[in-house]
């Protein structure tokens, strides 16, 4: 059993409390983990990945092109960054929300949510869309997507790790205060998959 | 036995506690600084002492004293820091040590955050010291306790050498529950030996050259290394440090056969498990980041041995010096070694992906400092010359504030430079607090020394914000029990012998403008010091907004500023979520359209 994900977004937005509760819940499951993530520079709003490796015999923290079993994305134009992660047959769930860097302000480069969304649904064959700005609102907390889209991914049939073990894992990262709302995130996502 | 996840900085530190640590210093730099960051947590409980030091000189000259006593002691640093404390480990290295002396460089190939790709293996070699490189943070760990023994066998200081991708991995590590108590150290004894004069070192450099023969017996013995003989192969692949990871799997990918040697000691590399591998196969593929460190030394043994086996790696260009590997990259060069045309991914071309480069945060009173000075600079030649930290983004568009970035503390003394080659042509230094004292305070003795007519702005945000916030002299408090003895800039820049010290709140632009200005036109080096605690440290105020009604849309907050709290909405300027409430776009606002949320 090994499952590679990956997690893409913009630094800032939670990506390594993600990768850390999944390698908590690994963990609290008796597998071993390997994650690596990007510190740095780039947390200053840049693009950042999570890599997550679960299972035996695991070897380096890099996940290889076209092999992860999951891409998870925090950001719709880190989806179609981070594509080549995937695996024929892999499965994506990404925000739909942009984060229009100052570049794009700037009239620097571009930023077409329509093209990315069309392109993450021509190139995988499982593909889900959340708002995780509404749903994050909604959980009382725009800063919440990272843990919204960890309910979602909980969901996914064939999973190493049950989802209330990836809850347990990301109430022990937390502050206490922020139980209420992170548990409330979590279960917003779990919902929203249902809809799929 | 207890399992946890440990990024490999903190397995470093653990592998410190667990060989008895007693003093561990260093100055913080992306991808070290979770290494004294840990340590920290854990000194009080485990009683050893932590310190930031004020650089990397300071830290592993500490660490040398400490080790004089007879205490295991451990300095970190990143690669570049490594240049500042070059000059102690040079001559360390001669005179010798006492207690264990672990020194921790984490290198960055890419590079993620550094300026250089430097490699510390061969820094290692150059000061005759032996390194240690880490497959992953489960050995780095390991590797942190054996280096201290190491270091107390042959006298020396090791150089544990992790790489990004080792420091801030996470792997599930098993801890012993509770960890022993270490004999307290020897305590310092006189002896000449501690004094380095040219006729010890010239003894001592007689036996310094003999301990790298020692060294490399030990090494030979040492769990580091590994050969795995696969009987059905006649291809040989060195591996070495993180790259046997990706060589493990690039050969369960790819179905290819070879018999690995696993290299965890580059220098010196011990001469038996080379040996050994060349007993069995025909030709080697050496596979190591940045330089050729132990393909260099392969290529001298097989030499001497006569051995003719073909090595394959940097030198017939095979394998890249520069950047970082993956799975991906090592794949395609053992496919190439083999003769293979590896198979092409299904490539569909992206669609164009927006430039995301970092910036300073929003509310970062970096940007307003660099506005101001853009501002009272306006309509002269004058030269921005910028540091390492995190206003060195200042370079990046809209701001485009930085003209020069070099090295830590070069700011100062590079526009003291350019001041004598342009002394009509005004130059500005911008350099943060905690680069201050790294580096930047020699830089203006200098400048007040040899008078040079330059400005010196300390961007003051009250911590180390780039690396993760760490304190400085002039925050007081440190990282281990909080109470230091606080260093005043302003009082500093005046002992130095600078009579024009400004200290004003970058938020507030018109009293900035008004110092900038003053400082600039002043004859003689200047300071001014804009003092405002970093964003990310202080609890939001009310955000602002635009009135739609009232928005001219000349575009003067988005274009001027950068700030990523400002973006379009409907066509028009809007403030989003990531307003801290600063205030700084209201003061530029030429119609007062925005104002502080009711």
């Amino acid at each position: 059993m090994k499952s590679d994900i990956v997690i893409s977004g913009v630094g800032g937005q939670g990506s390594i409390l993600a990768s850390r509760a999944l390698a908590g819940a690994a963990i609290a499951k008796g597998l071993h983990v390997l994650t690596s993530e990007v510190i740095g520079m780039a947390q200053r709003e840049g693009p950042v990945t999570s890599h997550i490796r679960i299972g035996n015999n695991l070897s380096g923290a890099l996940i290889p092109d076209y092999t992860a079993d999951y891409l998870i994305s925090l950001e719709l134009s880190e989806t179609v960054r981070n594509l080549s992660k995937l695996r024929p047959g892999g499965t994506v769930i990404t925000s739909k929300t942009a984060i229009i860097p100052t570049s794009v302000q700037l009239g620097l480069s571009k930023y077409d949510q329509e093209i990315y969304v069309q392109y993450i649904k021509e190139q995988t064959e499982k593909a889900i869309f959340l708002d995780l700005e509404s749903l994050s609102l909604q959980a009382g907390n725009p800063r919440a997507g990272n843990v919204v889209i960890m309910g979602a991914f909980s969901t996914c049939p064939g999973l190493p790790l049950q989802g209330e073990q990836i809850l347990q894992a990301i109430l022990q990262l937390v502050p206490e205060r922020y139980r209420n709302i992170n548990t409330h995130a979590f279960e917003l996502g779990r919902q929203a998959m249902e809809e799929f | 036995m207890v399992v946890k996840l440990l990024m490999g900085n903190e397995a470093i530190a653990h592998g410190a506690v667990e060989a008895g640590v007693k003093v561990a210093a260093a100055y913080p730099g992306t991808p070290s600084s979770e290494i004294l960051e840990t340590l920290a947590t854990m000194a009080r409980e485990h009683g050893f002492y932590t310190e930031w030091s004020v650089n990397e000189k300071a830290a592993l000259e500490t660490a040398i004293g400490a080790s004089f006593a007879g205490a295991r002691s451990l300095a970190a640093m990143k690669q570049v820091g490594l240049n500042v404390a070059a000059d102690p480990l040079m001559s360390l290295a001669y005179i010798g040590i006492k207690g264990g002396l672990v020194l921790v460089v984490a290198d960055d190939p890419g590079p993620h955050s550094s300026q250089t790709e430097q490699d510390t293996r061969k820094f290692a070699q150059f000061a005759k010291l032996p390194v240690l490189d880490p497959v992953n943070p489960a050995e780095a760990r390991e590797m942190a306790k054996y280096a201290f023994e190491l270091s107390e066998q042959l006298l020396l200081p090791v150089i544990l050498r992790p790489t990004t991708r080792t420091c801030h991995a996470c792997q599930d590590i098993d801890l012993p529950a509770g960890i022993g108590k270490n004999p307290p150290p020897a305590g310092f004894e006189k002896d000449p030996n501690w004094v380095i004069f040219p006729s010890l070192s010239a003894r001592k450099h007689i036996w310094l050259n003999k301990q790298q023969e020692t060294a490399g017996s030990i090494l030979g013995l040492s769990p580091f290394n590994r050969l795995e003989i696969d009987p059905g192969a006649r291809v040989g692949i060195v591996a070495c440090g993180l790259s046997y990871n990706y060589v493990r799997e690039a050969l369960q990918l790819t179905g290819l056969q070879a018999t690995i040697l696993k290299i965890g000691t580059p220098y010196p590399l011990p001469n038996d498990p080379v040996l050994e591998l060349f007993k069995h196969v025909d030709r080697i593929l050496v596979i190591e980041e940045q330089e050729p460190v132990v393909e260099d030394q392969l290529i001298s043994l097989a030499w001497q041995q006569g051995l003719t086996a073909p090595i394959s790696g940097k030198h017939d260009r095979l394998v890249a010096r520069e950047g970082e590997f993956d799975v991906d990259k090592v794949k395609a060069i053992i496919e190439k070694f083999y003769g293979l045309q590896g198979q092409l991914g299904q490539v569909t071309p992206l669609p164009e992906l927006p430039l995301r480069p970092p910036v300073l945060c929003a509310g970062c009173p970096h940007r307003a400092s660099f506005y101001i000075f853009k501002n009272a600079a306006r309509g002269t030649e004058a030269v921005f010359t910028g540091d390492i930290g995190c206003y060195t983004l200042g370079a990046i568009p809209p701001l485009n504030a930085l003209d020069t970035c070099l090295c830590m503390g070069a700011g100062v003394t590079i526009a003291a430079g350019l001041h004598r080659v342009e002394p009509g042509r005004k130059q500005v230094a911008f350099l943060g607090d905690s680069t201050f004292f790294h580096s930047g305070v020699t830089g203006l003795i200098n400048a007040v020394y040899n008078r040079a007519d330059i400005t010196v702005v300390i961007l003051d945000n009250r911590t180390t914000a780039m690396t993760g916030h760490q304190p400085h002299p002039g925050i007081g408090n440190t990282g281990a029990d909080g109470h230091g003895t606080t260093v005043d800039i302003t009082g500093l820049a005046r002992a130095c012998g600078v009579d024009f010290v400004r200290e004003v709140d970058p938020y507030d632009l018109t009293a900035g403008v008004k110092a900038a200005c003053e400082a600039m036109n002043y004859n003689g080096p200047a300071v001014v010091i804009m003092k405002r605690e970093c964003t990310a440290l202080v609890k939001k105020d009310r955000p602002y907004t635009i009135s739609k009604d009232d928005c001219i849309d000349c575009g003067a907050c988005v274009e001027d500023l950068g700030c990523p709290a400002i973006g379009r909405q409907d066509g028009l300027p809007a403030i989003n979520t990531n307003c801290t409430g600063c205030g700084v776009c209201a003061q530029i606002c030429p119609v007062q359209a925005i104002r502080r949320k009711l």
